[in-house]
């Protein structure tokens, strides 16, 4: 297992961590790194403690054991500072809320405004150029339920963008929207890491990976290849992950 | 017609009743928007049920009876979570068990001091026989209530819409989900002898279900809410002076009339716009299909965007 070579120090520093509810392991024994300009694909079955991972990431969970660094700090210090931005899965949002486009990309501004979150210039600025660079800035009055199923995963991630942290979180940012949304959506997430940010990506999209990700990890409850895409979609990988071939996982 | 209006405020008990019904029917309004849209609607109903027997021991004890009422609407919210935690009991029949339970006990209390407290009163209020003390001691608490909802309101829609958000970014959904139940405590033992424990639940439920059908931002249903619920108590109180019907009664009964109203004709989700613009689509779509065979165009009606 070779992973690509770091040059600058991670950004994400996930360490052994396991997790357990009840009897069930989520996650077993999880290492992982995220750095600056990378883009990683988390790639598993339903189950495989991808959601989990976010939300350990996110101190939504404590770890059983194991720990979890943010540029080298504890996760609660890096929620008080906004570097980690999350883009949640469809299912997780209320859609009926009396909100609109512009307000929910607001809310990424929240941690650079003060104690009644009053929106200033540059917050206003910051959400006019977020919504922009996902193409939603004609959208931006319409209350969120009122969208097709891209434009709501668009606005999401403007909110990511917005709120400008180091790290981002995107669980499932394909499922369900058109091919021209993804193309665009990709884009700006390589343009993101480009920028020097830490970019992990949940998704089922295999075909998609090698343009859109550095590395990837197969996930299964524990790490079982973290790689470039390329040797992830190797079908003895992908027979890991996904249970076709069991014998496989000895040769491992 | 002026009569109408003026000939009552001649009694210094319906001046009273007045500022009183309009302040905390504003507050109780404009806390019900986030009730409505966090989901704990049934939470109104409990936490003013459940200060009765506060209510009873303090009148007992002689201290003011809002400290009784805050201290048992403490003990109810703390009892649902403990029920609904420690075990897999859903949220409804822990809110049902803890909120029966404590209202028991206060009915049993005050049948055993019948002198004490007139069980109607606290049931049903006394919006027509409050004191000039009562009227500071409301309006300080609903003050009080008031500032801290219109601080803090952008992070408290945040809990309300999305508390994953609302963690990422540092801030505590526990702590705010513990400040909208002490504020909705709060609120409720100001209001309880307003309007009394029963017609309370109603104005925290229904101004904001009301505004939440005639508007789509959060922003609207904050000013909508509060100020729909205020007329409809000036006009209750009113008709209650001039019918001599029970006052909460009636501004309650004023709530529900606007809550059918915009139920039936909000531009936005009513059921007879909605009928109305279905039907429509409809024929459009016939006349449509009808005429140029295949060249109907998607989207032409703002209001009927795709969603997939």
């Amino acid at each position: 297992m070779s992973t690509p070579v770091d040059t600058a120090p991670p950004l994400v520093a996930v360490d052994a961590v396991t997790v357990r509810y009840g009897t069930v392991t989520a996650l077993d024994d999880v290492s992982l790194t995220l750095r600056r300009g990378a883009v990683c694909g988390l790639v598993g079955t339903n189950g495989s403690g991808k959601s989990t991972l976010f939300r350990t990431i996110m101190g939504l969970v404590r770890p059983d054991t194991g720990s979890v660094l943010i540029d080298g700090a504890s996760i609660t210090a890096a929620r008080r500072a906004g570097k980690v931005a999350y883009v949640p899965q469809a299912e997780g949002v209320d859609w009926d809320f009396p909100i609109g486009v512009r307000d929910v990309v607001m809310t990424g501004r929240y941690g650079h405004q003060g104690f009644l979150r009053r929106a200033r210039r540059a917050d206003h600025d910051a959400v006019d150029a977020a919504l922009d660079r996902v193409g939603m800035a004609e959208f931006a009055d319409r209350q969120i339920g009122n969208l097709s199923g891209g434009q709501r995963k668009r606005v999401f991630v403007a909110r990511a963008i917005a709120q400008d942290a180091p790290v981002l979180l995107l669980d499932e940012p394909f499922a369900g929207v058109d091919t021209t949304t993804q193309a665009a959506l990709t884009a700006v997430l390589r343009d993101l890491a480009s920028a020097g940010r830490a970019i992990l990506v949940a998704t089922h999209d295999l075909p998609g990976l090698t343009t859109l990700c550095d590395e990837a990890v197969l996930l299964q409850r524990r790490v079982l290849v973290h790689d470039v895409p390329e040797e992830i979609l190797r079908p003895e990988n992908l027979a890991l992950a996904f249970g076709v071939d069991t014998t496989a996982e000895v040769s491992r | 017609m002026i009569e109408f209006f003026l000939e009552p405020l001649q009694y210094g008990f319906m001046q009273r009743a007045l500022v009183i019904a309009v302040v905390s029917t504003a507050v109780c309004a404009l806390l019900s928007c986030w009730l409505v849209l966090v989901g704990w609607s049934l939470m109104g109903d409990a936490v003013s049920h459940a200060v009765l027997p506060g209510v009873v021991l303090a009148y007992l004890v002689g201290v003011p009876f809002a400290l009784g009422a805050l201290l048992f609407a403490g003990i109810a919210v703390a009892l649902i979570g403990l029920v609904r935690e420690t075990t897999t009991i859903k949220e409804d029949a822990a809110i049902g068990t803890v909120f029966t339970t404590l209202f028991a006990l206060g009915v049993v209390l005050i049948s055993k001091n019948p002198s004490q407290v007139d069980l109607h009163h606290v049931l049903f209020g006394n919006l027509l026989g409050l004191s000039t003390s009562d009227l500071w001691q409301v309006s300080a608490l609903a003050g009080a209530v008031l500032i801290i909802l219109v601080a803090k309101r952008r992070d408290l829609t945040l809990f309300a819409f999305d508390r994953t958000q609302a963690h990422t970014l540092g801030m505590s959904p526990a702590a705010l989900s513990a400040l909208l139940l002490a504020l909705l405590a709060v609120t409720i033992v100001s209001a309880v002898q307003a309007v009394g424990v029963i017609l309370v639940v109603a104005m925290l439920v229904i101004p904001g279900a009301t505004a939440y059908l005639l508007t789509d931002r959060m922003s609207r249903m904050l000013v909508i809410a509060p100020l729909l619920s205020v007329t409809c108590s000036v006009a209750g109180v009113y008709i209650s002076y001039h019918t001599d019907a029970a006052t909460g009664g009636v501004v309650v009964l004023t709530q529900a009339a606007a809550f059918t109203t915009a139920y039936l004709f909000a531009p936005l989700r009513g059921i007879v716009p909605t009928r109305l613009r279905r039907r429509h689509a409809a024929v459009g779509r016939r006349n449509a299909d009808g005429g140029t065979h295949g060249t109907r165009r998607a989207g032409q009606d703002d209001s009927a965007v795709t969603v997939t």
